[in-house]
């Protein structure tokens, strides 16, 4: 070997040509598997559309939801070129009900999903970087929230905080308190694989602070499956809020919410099927965009889990 | 490659010991894994020390109290006089800049979600007063051409780069605050052989030009030759031989270096045939135990009730260098 006398000096070519305008960083070669996935499209342009028609309802809505345009004379009428979906118990148009009952959904999801990512994914950081006691103190208050089934849980608090102040706000805080830990638990783990790589121990090396390596290296490489669980958790919390809201205990009347007109509808489900059936489809039709793109980002983001 | 002798990293007494504990909620301490137990030696300026052993002697332990990744149970670090396993803080953040590593396996030591500039550009980022912020960019081109890359490749990300562009980076970003001392912890280990002399020819230019001291851990002897002014050969945590190279790889006196030298490979099938082979018995103690006396009486052919009662201590013996063995006897394996 020491013969060898390669030279180190010439500048070494790269290992495969690639072009300097092709993304590179692993961020940005997900993204560029997301936008050829055609599941990715089709629950993506699902989502938007949902998201559009949430945050202006007006443009969609065809007859208006106020008491104006109700009147029980036209009370479970089916399909007509007024009332594209029908109408309810109570004479108003589901379609319009449906449009602005997507807010309801969308918020509640995106709220609760951001909100347990945040306090999962700070307090799981901070568990598995320090380790030790503040890793047990934690993991146990996790588990003792874990240990509640969730909509019995979620139930409970409702019942509690709920009774005179129902509405989004208490629906986000039950589910998110709920559903933090499972968060805490996949960045923990997460975290603990990071922590032992070599680049973290070269940083240290630097004399890295830990708040510098928690944020440049560990957090970026380990944050991964934190969005994966939390975009399938988004699907979850949705259904979630039209269970409880359903069951009585979520968004009150005259809030509009698809699980409080399922629950309106039901009594009258063989007479007038459309007021129950149309919020229904719209509820799994957003279900089914976030799982495709919950799915979409778990092969992008990690295709070992393929 | 001539040290200048002016000592610049002084190790006294290096001990580890990593505790074994039973028990969840009270933990007991139950033994200890010696790790590296009473390890002493000096650096010069400008000098290389190689230190060899086989899997599981403690080097990569050594390498970490050297950098202060690990605290030792006692024992001192001295560099330019000043202890490094008492430094705290700031002051430790400071003798950092004097001493960096590079790292084993080009494929983890670098953060994939970094680009390069990103990666040789945190040095000064820690350090920011090394370099002043709109210098950084410039500085860090620099150094990819001094470590043999190209500059313009300052965007890329790691997984653009082959193992030994990859470790050249690891190169780059150990030289960024101007180190006396590198720690190089296998850092040819995880590269092809062709791709191997490169680094290792690349390490040998940036030690004239920087007059860098190098402690270079590693398994393989040849390579460990190559680059080495002095080796220190390493067994269960403690050295057993250490001498120049020409010392330990002509006139070894510690049987465990015997072996170990007479199992290097030799690419001459005819050589191959003639030459000595020591083969141990036996694979090495566990660290939680080691053997009184001598850690190496039980698998030495030499050994003797003496080697049970009485450790032997790492001081010239035969051959004229410094080793520990009660029997110790100069002997060409290698007949090179």
């Amino acid at each position: 070997m020491s013969n060898d006398t390669l030279p180190s000096t010439a500048p070494v070519q790269p290992a495969k040509p690639v072009k300097e305008s092709k993304p590179a960083s692993l961020w940005s070669d997900a993204w560029y598997d997301l936008r050829r996935n055609p599941v990715f499209i089709i629950g993506g342009a699902m989502l938007v559309l949902l998201i559009a028609i949430s945050a202006f309802p007006g443009l969609f809505d065809t007859v208006g939801v106020d008491a104006k345009t109700c009147s029980l004379a036209q009370a479970r009428k089916g399909i007509t070129s007024e009332h594209w979906f029908g109408t309810d118990n109570l004479g108003c148009d589901v379609y319009s009900r449906v449009i602005w009952g997507a807010r309801v959904s969308i918020i509640v999801g995106f709220v609760s999903a951001i909100v347990t990512a945040i306090i999962g994914g700070a307090l799981g950081l901070l568990g598995g970087f320090y380790g030790r006691w503040v890793d047990v103190l934690l993991s146990r208050i996790a588990e003792i929230f874990f240990a509640v089934p969730s909509i019995l849980g979620a139930l409970l608090i409702l019942a509690v905080i709920g009774r005179d102040n129902a509405g989004i706000g208490t629906v986000v805080l039950a589910l998110s308190l709920l559903a933090w830990p499972m968060i805490l638990r996949i960045m923990r783990a997460a975290v603990i694989t990071a922590k032992a790589q070599d680049y973290v121990v070269a940083a240290r090396a630097l004399g890295a602070g830990p708040g510098r390596i928690m944020i440049r290296h560990i957090l970026p490489n380990a944050v991964a499956p934190v969005i994966v669980v939390s975009t399938i958790n988004l699907g979850a919390f949705i259904a979630a809020e039209a269970a409880l809201s359903f069951l009585g205990v979520g968004i009150q009347s005259p809030q509009i919410s698809w699980g409080l007109m399922i629950a309106d509808a039901r009594n009258r489900f063989l007479e007038a099927p459309l007021p129950l059936l149309f919020p229904a489809l719209f509820l799994s039709l957003t279900i089914l965009s976030v799982v495709m793109l919950g799915d979409a980002v778990r092969d992008a983001l990690d295709p070992k889990l393929r | 490659m001539a040290p200048s002798g002016e000592r610049i990293l002084e190790v006294r007494d290096l001990v580890k010991h990593f505790p074994l504990t039973q028990g969840i909620v009270l933990k007991r301490q139950i033994g200890a894994i010696k790790a590296v137990d009473g390890v002493s030696f000096d650096l010069h300026r400008g000098e290389t020390l190689g230190v060899v052993g086989e899997s599981g002697c403690g080097k990569s332990t050594l390498a970490k109290l050297l950098m202060a990744l690990e605290r030792p149970t006692s024992g001192g670090v001295t560099i330019n006089g000043q202890d490094m396993t008492k430094a705290r803080g700031a002051e430790l953040k400071r003798m950092r800049r004097n001493i960096q590593m590079v790292m084993q396996d080009p494929y983890t030591s670098l953060n994939p979600r970094m680009t390069v500039g990103d990666i040789i550009g945190e040095p000064f980022e820690i350090h920011t007063d090394v370099a002043p912020k709109g210098d950084r960019r410039r500085k860090v081109q620099e150094l990819l051409e001094v470590v043999g890359l190209n500059p313009e490749h300052i965007n890329r990300y790691p997984h653009q780069f082959s193992g030994g562009q990859r470790q050249r980076i690891g190169i780059a970003r150990g030289l960024a605050l101007q180190p006396e001392i590198i720690i190089c912890d296998e850092p040819v280990s995880a590269l092809d052989v062709s791709i191997q002399a490169q680094v290792m020819n690349l390490l040998e230019r940036l030690q004239e030009e920087f007059n860098l001291a190098y402690i270079f851990i590693a398994h393989d002897l040849s390579v460990v030759r190559h680059i080495s002014d002095r080796v220190a050969v390493m067994y269960l945590g403690k050295i057993v031989e250490l001498g120049k190279d020409e010392a330990i790889y002509e006139r070894s006196a510690h049987p465990y270096t015997q072996a170990l030298l007479s199992a290097v490979p030799v690419p001459d099938p005819e050589g191959r045939e003639s030459r000595e082979r020591i083969i141990l018995q036996g694979d090495p103690p566990s660290p939680a135990d080691p053997p009184s006396g001598c850690r190496f009486r039980t698998r030495c052919w030499k050994a003797q009730d003496i080697c049970a009662e009485q450790e032997p201590l790492l001081e010239v013996r035969a051959g004229g260098h410094l080793s520990a063995c009660h029997f110790a006897e100069a002997h060409d394996v290698i007949h090179a």
